[in-house]
């Protein structure tokens, strides 16, 4: 895997799809601030994001408020910035579960077929025959608002895309020869899938995951739009633009801000995923072409 | 093709009985306990009283096992009695065909505004690739792509309902109220299509007997209109129908975001209600309509792309 990352690495920086790979970077570029503004967000905030002073409330951006203050007269910049941290997080667990599941079913099915695989498939039919977003919706309302109940929505209706590529990949390679070499050498089959397989579809599980996190950190922003996700005062980026919402005419910027953040974030994740793309493996461009 | 919309329709079923567990399960495990919700709902909050939760809890059947419910509630279903809102009392399937109405002019709307915008933009750009108008188009597709429907709805309310107020800032009405969610709705999709428009069109533009109808001395109108569309539409209609699925998706937002009363907000607002039968009718309606589309949307590639049989069918 590091490797991988090596090649594309070198690749990145020589490839003559320069347009592209600018993309790439900026994307990567803005990624690592995002990381880094929460990994110190604590130090790096003017205020604290519950801190609230009610003669300040609906300030206009200035030095003090770079971004102004909210209806509680809340810092809205270290609210943004204390928001990347839950957003990133989102983005990566939800992924993470998503595909760690859609590798471990999409390799069982691609590498067992038959039976195994029939069910598998059957159940990712299924999941994708329902229109993801409303069931997320529909589970974490259910289950009541809650950072947990929002990650476990996200991750159930995210795997089946990572399932799909991962057996197709698996049923493509088991038949190539280091696979019968490993098996008539007495490898199992559980070491073939770890140590000959994985390989194989990470690549493609890479730069699914790059979209992914995206995707999640927008459906988690959404979610906690509708008023699900961590409830107040956490501060949330799509919670902070739903109170916001309400001083739409006077007070624009508690939307405009947490807004740019969200749009930014995705655009970043979009770009570097693209790019990436383009870097491991050309074919998958019309298959993820959304 | 029958045997192929038959196996289509019992994957519909499945996917029923799939989605019905689902949330059958969900609202078990939810906290909130149906029988009493139902009482506060009758009796009003003060006259709330363990008797009448226990008789409710009894008339209603919620004291058997969940699987004898859920067979239960499927067995109603199978004749359109989705049960009665927890709330209000009424029955769930009439409020959701009284709803269902707006989110199909919402989506109806958003199909066209994105068709009318994408089509033509895609087209423009394909044939003047590489010009500013080409690179202003791909990034607006860009921005259109990346910008979540939330914030675009908002920001066209601010601008366009509260700054230059040519618009009603929510609500449901007239033609008027209708563009702001129509064009917040519809604005992901018109970006995609643009790109794929374009694409497929500068895809066919590089075919030899376009090269060929060029050097007949067709005029590039000509060319454009009476060769080249036709045959790149076939990528855009399989996108535009895969779209409309989302399409179906977003109006959960973008209805909330406009108190447009369709069923997207019908679903939040019981979800926020813990109205459990509404939102369990909800979801299923939600559910069979994406099916439903994307088998209509199925069947007509296949009279539309004869290559495209053979792939389905096997």
């Amino acid at each position: 895997m590091t490797a991988a990352v090596v090649t594309a690495w070198r690749n990145l920086s020589v490839n003559n799809q320069l347009r592209k790979n600018k993309m790439a970077l900026i994307g990567l570029a803005i990624i690592l601030l995002l990381v880094i503004v929460a990994a110190i967000a604590p130090v790096f905030v003017p205020h604290h994001p519950y801190e609230q002073d009610l003669e300040k409330a609906f300030l206009p951006p200035s030095l003090e408020y770079p971004f102004g203050t909210d209806d509680f007269g809340r810092c809205i910049f270290s609210r943004i910035i204390f928001g990347t941290r839950i957003s990133l997080a989102i983005g990566v667990v939800v992924t993470a579960i998503s595909a760690v599941t859609g590798i471990i079913l999409g390799m069982l099915a691609g590498f067992y077929s038959g039976i195994v695989d029939e069910v598998i498939m059957r159940i990712v039919d299924i999941f994708l025959a329902f229109p993801g977003l409303i069931l997320a919706l529909v589970i974490a309302g259910l289950l009541g608002p809650g950072m947990f109940n929002v990650l476990f929505a996200l991750s159930l209706v995210g795997w089946m895309g990572y399932a799909r590529v991962v057996r197709g990949v698996v049923m493509a390679e088991k038949e190539k020869n280091f696979v019968e070499t490993a098996r008539a050498l007495g490898a199992g089959s559980l070491y073939i899938m770890y140590r000959h397989l994985l390989p194989n579809v990470l690549a493609p599980v890479i730069v699914m995951a790059t979209l992914g996190i995206g995707q999640a950190i927008l459906a988690a922003a959404g979610l906690s739009f509708l008023g699900l996700g961590a409830q107040p005062p956490v501060p949330v980026w799509g919670s902070m633009l739903n109170d916001g919402k309400m001083y739409l005419q006077t007070a624009p910027h508690l939307t405009i801000f947490p807004g740019l953040a969200i749009m930014i974030t995705v655009l970043s994740f979009n770009f570097l995923g693209d790019g990436l793309r383009d870097l491991f493996d050309p074919r998958l461009r019309e298959k993820t072409i959304e | 093709m029958l045997k192929y919309i038959i196996r289509r329709l019992a994957m519909l079923v499945i996917v029923v009985i799939g989605v019905t567990l689902v949330t059958f399960t969900m609202i078990h495990l939810a906290p909130g306990d149906p029988a009493e919700l139902m009482a506060i709902a009758r009796y009003g909050l003060e006259n709330l009283s363990e008797e009448d939760i226990e008789r409710i809890r009894v008339a209603e059947g919620l004291d058997a096992p969940i699987f004898i419910q859920y067979l239960r509630w499927l067995g109603h279903t199978v004749t359109g009695d989705l049960g009665r809102s927890l709330v209000t009392g009424d029955p769930v399937q009439e409020e959701i065909l009284l709803k269902l109405p707006a989110t199909f002019q919402l989506a109806l709307a958003a199909l066209v505004v994105s068709l009318l915008v994408a089509v033509p933009a895609g087209i423009i750009s394909a044939v003047k690739q590489h010009s500013p108008l080409d690179y202003l188009t791909m990034t607006g597709a860009l921005l259109g792509v990346s910008m979540p429907n939330f914030c675009l709805g908002l920001l066209l309310i601010l601008f366009f309902a509260v700054k230059l107020g040519w618009f009603p800032v929510y609500g449901y009405g007239g033609l008027s109220h209708m563009i702001l969610p129509a064009i917040t709705l519809g604005t992901g999709m018109a970006a995609i299509t643009t790109r794929l428009t374009r694409s497929s069109m500068l895809n066919v533009l590089r075919q030899d007997y376009i090269t060929a109808a060029r050097s007949k001395g067709l005029s590039e109108g000509q060319l454009i209109f009476s060769h080249a569309l036709k045959n790149s539409f076939i990528p855009v209609i399989t996108i535009v129908g895969l779209q409309i699925g989302h399409l179906l998706e977003g109006t959960v937002i973008v209805e909330s975001i406009f108190a447009w009363p369709g069923l997207g907000k019908l679903l939040v607002d019981s979800i926020f209600a813990r109205d459990f039968s509404m939102i369990q009718g909800c979801a299923l309606l939600f559910a069979v309509l994406f099916v439903l589309i994307n088998l209509l949307v199925d069947i007509s590639y296949v009279y539309l792309d004869p290559q495209i049989r053979y792939e389905k069918e096997s």
